[in-house]
């Protein structure tokens, strides 16, 4: 393997239970990036979608707090978050997505478009 | 009576064509398909929130799996339901 193992493109989803407070959500997610950061892998873009309503109920809940957060990380690193996510209760539900070179080239594409149509607005 | 043959009708009849179906992803040179972007994938699902076959979207094998995957990444996110009613 190479001295410095590669990093590969990682997208991690996360639903918080809705009842949790601005800053708990906030500092929730800074939890998880601070996690990644000192796990040896850098944040490229993070997400909040905010409070959003749910295609079903999970735990008897109908809406969630939805944030995504895209990150290079090297691949050990996955296992430590997964325990870290079950652990935390305020998550409802998670998951992880390798993002092939493909996916990368579409969120710079999609970002670089948002940020246009902002300043254009 | 007519034998199948001999019926004559006034107007010829004319089986229109349908135009070919196409893989839009080939067409559009989209790569990847999102999971977020639920919009995008409710065109392959029907009302009830079931995948569209094959023949139906016209999308090519390997673009119909990454539909697929992206689409059960979804509905594991509770970005599009397992199955409702009336989803448009």
């Amino acid at each position: 393997m190479a001295t410095e193992n590669s990093l590969q493109g990682y997208e991690l989803m996360l639903i918080f239970t809705p009842v949790l407070s601005e800053e708990d959500y906030k500092n929730a997610q800074k939890k998880y990036s601070d996690f990644i950061k000192d796990n040896g892998g850098q944040i490229v873009h993070q997400d909040a979608w905010g409070l959003r309503s749910l295609a079903y109920p999970i735990q008897k809940k109908t809406t969630g707090m939805y944030y995504v957060l895209e990150f290079q990380a090297p691949s050990e690193l996955n296992a430590k978050l997964e325990i870290q996510m079950n652990r935390d209760e305020t998550i409802i539900r998670h998951m992880v997505t390798r993002l092939d070179k493909y996916a990368v080239a579409y969120n710079l594409r999609k970002r670089s478009k948002n940020l246009s149509t902002e300043n254009a607005s | 009576m007519a034998k199948q043959n001999e019926i004559k009708f006034l107007t010829t009849q004319r089986i229109e064509k349908r135009p070919k179906k196409f893989c839009r992803f080939k067409k559009m040179g989209i790569r990847y398909i999102d999971y977020k972007d639920a919009e995008f994938l409710k065109r392959f699902l029907n009302e009830q929130g079931k995948m569209l076959p094959r023949r139906i979207s016209g999308n090519s094998l390997k673009y119909q799996r990454k539909v697929s995957q992206a689409i059960k990444k979804a509905r594991q996110m509770a970005i599009l339901p397992y199955v409702t009613d009336l989803l448009k």
